[in-house]
């Protein structure tokens, strides 16, 4: 039985890294694709994690910390690593997709250069 | 809270001493006994009772769970859409929040929640820049992260 719960979030997990990388792939610049790689890999790779600290649990009788201390620090990171990626790519110049239709932050920037 | 900590620690300690059983149980009933007391007392200690702020906590840590999960299942659904209709762009969503701390966990947080994620931070800290997957209605956008992360998080710090 708990092989089998086991297996539902090892798949769940898969899949949202698969969706997520397609994602990457599919859409249209920078900024979008950010969303793809900075949220749905995150609860993917949670999901495989959780998955193997209760494998480790059931089958060996061992409490994986190190498991669980990698889900804190992957939700620590993420969120980080994707603003920094995206306030690079603006403060370099990378321009919306032009199906963007709002832009508050050019004005910012235009006072700054001037 | 630090104090309140600390002074809880002292009493559970001191309870142990009193009944002379050094263990985990011992410890636990006298810290126990402690957060009862300090609850009593609440009215003569500086700062609320500690435990509502850890409930905040917890509150704000299942608050961010939940928006983490429909953010993944927001997301996995666009990219399997056959047709791209999204009209994604930069808002900005003015924060009361002021100490670093605050602004970055806010900041965080909107990047792990459905359709948003944060940009940059203006250098006052009054500001933060958003990018949105799709922007129908910014104004309820800004409300739904007012009243959700903004007071969840003030809660906690203040």
């Amino acid at each position: 039985m708990i092989e089998i719960i086991i297996s539902i979030i090892l798949i769940l997990g898969t899949f949202f890294i698969i969706s997520s990388s397609i994602g990457i792939i599919r859409f249209p610049d920078v900024y979008t694709r950010l969303h793809a790689a900075s949220k749905a890999s995150t609860l993917g790779v949670s999901l495989i994690l959780i998955g193997a600290f209760l494998f480790m649990l059931y089958e060996h009788d061992i409490v994986s910390g190190k498991l669980l201390l990698g889900i804190f620090f992957l939700l620590l990171t993420a969120p980080v690593s994707g603003h920094m990626i995206s306030r690079a790519a603006y403060k370099s110049g990378v321009k919306l997709w032009d199906g963007s239709i709002q832009d508050d932050l050019e004005e910012v920037k235009k006072k700054i250069e001037n | 809270m630090a104090f309140q900590v600390v002074l809880n620690l002292i009493i559970a300690f001191m309870y142990m001493f009193l009944s002379e059983t050094y263990g985990v149980g011992t410890f636990l009933f006298g810290y126990l006994i402690g957060l009862f007391l300090l609850f009593l007392l609440q009215r003569f200690i500086p700062d609320a009772f500690y435990l509502k702020r850890i409930y905040y906590i917890v509150r704000l840590i299942l608050l961010f769970l939940k928006e983490l999960v429909k953010s993944n299942f927001s997301i996995v659904k666009l990219v399997y859409k056959p047709k791209l209709d999204i009209k994604p762009g930069i808002f900005m969503l003015p924060t009361e929040l002021r100490s670093n701390w605050e602004v970055t966990l806010l900041a965080n947080l909107i990047t792990l929640t459905p359709g948003t994620l944060s940009v940059a931070v203006s250098d006052d800290q009054s500001r933060i820049y958003i990018h949105a997957m799709d922007i129908p209605d910014v104004e309820a956008e800004i409300k739904g992260i007012k009243d959700t992360f903004e007071k969840a998080i003030m809660e906690v710090t203040r």
